[in-house]
């Protein structure tokens, strides 16, 4: 229990520090940013009491608004997508039910099922966040591309995580 | 009573979920206007040393101290150039003599943070109330005019960029001296509009657009960028024009804080006439 609480308050402090200090930091084309730190989210084990989680997530997004002189739109867009979570995981996963230790990741559960699960939750996240920020719907179509472009290399970047932490946790 | 309590309990989720929601989307509806100042900024001081951390694994290490020293010198030339001094005379004849206070200081200093593709940017700089920056001041790069400065700390400043929908700036036709209101509108990191330009005057592309030196943040003159095309004639007499900006945003580094020595004179007054 302990190591499952020490894993997600490293994968926090990690994320948070690679998104204000390397992604935010590259301004791809203009308007591209990857949001990886909605990965914390994503990879919360499948026990976390709801509350729980909507605290956390809350904080992150905070924690990151505080980066990005933006007050609420990453905290809200993060909430958000937290609370559809337990939704989405009770649609996609067997009946049969999970240890709630286990984190969502590619190992356990193969590429096709963590890719769909961890795509419906970047485009959640990602299409509420882009149109608070722009918050006028007359910009529609900028925010559509928008979030698509950055849906596309959160993505990227999210599947690329996984590879690449898979080894370790062997 | 006990019903209610029961229901919360049920409910935990969804009421602790509609709480943290409103809680956010309250912060970005206060906050999102530039007027309004927040603690939680990348002025703060924790933000304000981790994003001073990181820029400098970003600066381009052998070239920091040399750009640091140029820039020092700039705003050195800057603060002493005739563009930065009032002439002080009260009457004609004595312009043989002309004798001049200064208006302007320069604040050398660097962008710690940046951003330019959301849809309200800033930067943080590393000077702060302790090196004499307030809210409103201006912040000129080399290029060009780069924003207004939003919330000071001790060590650092948060900048609203011109990047942001938020600020405008008094902007003026180099040419033929009218001018009209500049602001971004969102989309392209390289371009702004500026409104409010009489529609009977003559604008080709090309044409140079400078700060107007009417709002006391800039001093007049200073190179905000060119015409690119015009947007569309009003009919209600206005139209607007499309600016390529002078500065590269996704390449600033050294810029001068402007301080209007002043500031506070000019303002003063201007609110005893708007009273009357």
């Amino acid at each position: 229990m302990n190591n499952v609480l020490l894993f997600n308050i490293l994968r926090f402090v990690a994320l948070l520090l690679l998104q204000v200090g390397v992604l935010n930091q590259i301004q791809f084309g203009g308007y591209i940013n990857p949001y990886l730190y909605i990965l914390f989210v994503i990879m919360l084990p499948f026990g976390t009491p709801g509350w729980l989680s909507l605290i956390l997530s809350f904080f992150m997004g905070i924690s990151i608004d505080m980066f990005c002189n933006t007050p609420g739109i990453h905290a809200s867009a993060t909430v958000f997508a937290a609370f559809i979570r337990p939704w989405l995981l009770a649609g996609l996963l067997p009946r049969d039910g999970v240890e709630p230790d286990v984190t969502p990741n590619i190992r356990v559960f193969g590429f096709a099922w963590f890719f769909n699960y961890s795509a419906i939750m970047v485009l959640i996240h990602h299409i509420f966040l882009f149109l608070i920020d722009v918050f006028k719907l007359n910009a529609l179509h900028i925010v559509l591309w928008r979030t698509l472009m950055s849906v596309i290399f959160t993505m990227l970047l999210v599947v690329l995580s996984q590879f690449l932490t898979a080894k370790k946790t062997k | 009573m006990k019903n209610l309590l029961y229901f919360i309990i049920r409910n935990h989720y969804v009421i602790l979920f509609l709480l943290i929601e409103s809680f956010s989307l309250a912060l970005v509806v206060h906050y999102n206007n530039y007027q309004h100042t927040c603690a939680l900024n990348s002025s703060a001081k924790i933000a304000g040393n981790i994003n001073q951390a990181f820029s400098v694994v970003n600066n381009y290490i052998g070239l920091r101290d040399k750009n640091e020293a140029l820039n020092a010198e700039l705003a050195k030339a800057r603060s002493v150039e005739l563009i930065s001094y009032k002439v002080d005379t009260v009457s004609a004849q004595l312009v043989k003599d002309p004798n001049y206070i200064q208006q302007y200081e320069y604040i050398p200093c660097q962008v710690i943070s940046n951003s330019v593709n959301n849809s309200n940017n800033f930067l943080t700089i590393n000077v702060g109330k302790k090196h004499g920056v307030e809210r409103g001041m201006g912040v000129v790069s080399a290029s060009g005019v780069i924003g207004v400065v939003k919330e000071t700390s001790d060590n650092f400043a948060s900048v609203i960029s011109v990047l942001n929908p938020n600020l405008n700036i008094s902007a003026m036709l180099k040419a033929n001296g009218y001018f009209g209101s500049l602001s971004w509108e969102g989309y392209n990191y390289q371009y702004a509009a500026i409104n409010d330009l009489p529609s009977h005057i003559e604008v080709h592309s090309g044409d140079t657009v400078i700060t107007s030196g009417y709002s006391a943040i800039f001093p007049k003159g200073m190179l905000i960028g060119t015409i690119d095309t015009v947007l569309n004639v009003g009919t209600n007499g206005f139209m607007v024009a499309s600016v390529k900006l002078s500065v590269d945003f996704k390449r600033v580094g050294n810029v001068q804080v402007i301080k209007n020595l002043l500031r506070d004179e000019q303002l003063e007054l201007e609110m005893h006439s708007g009273n009357e």
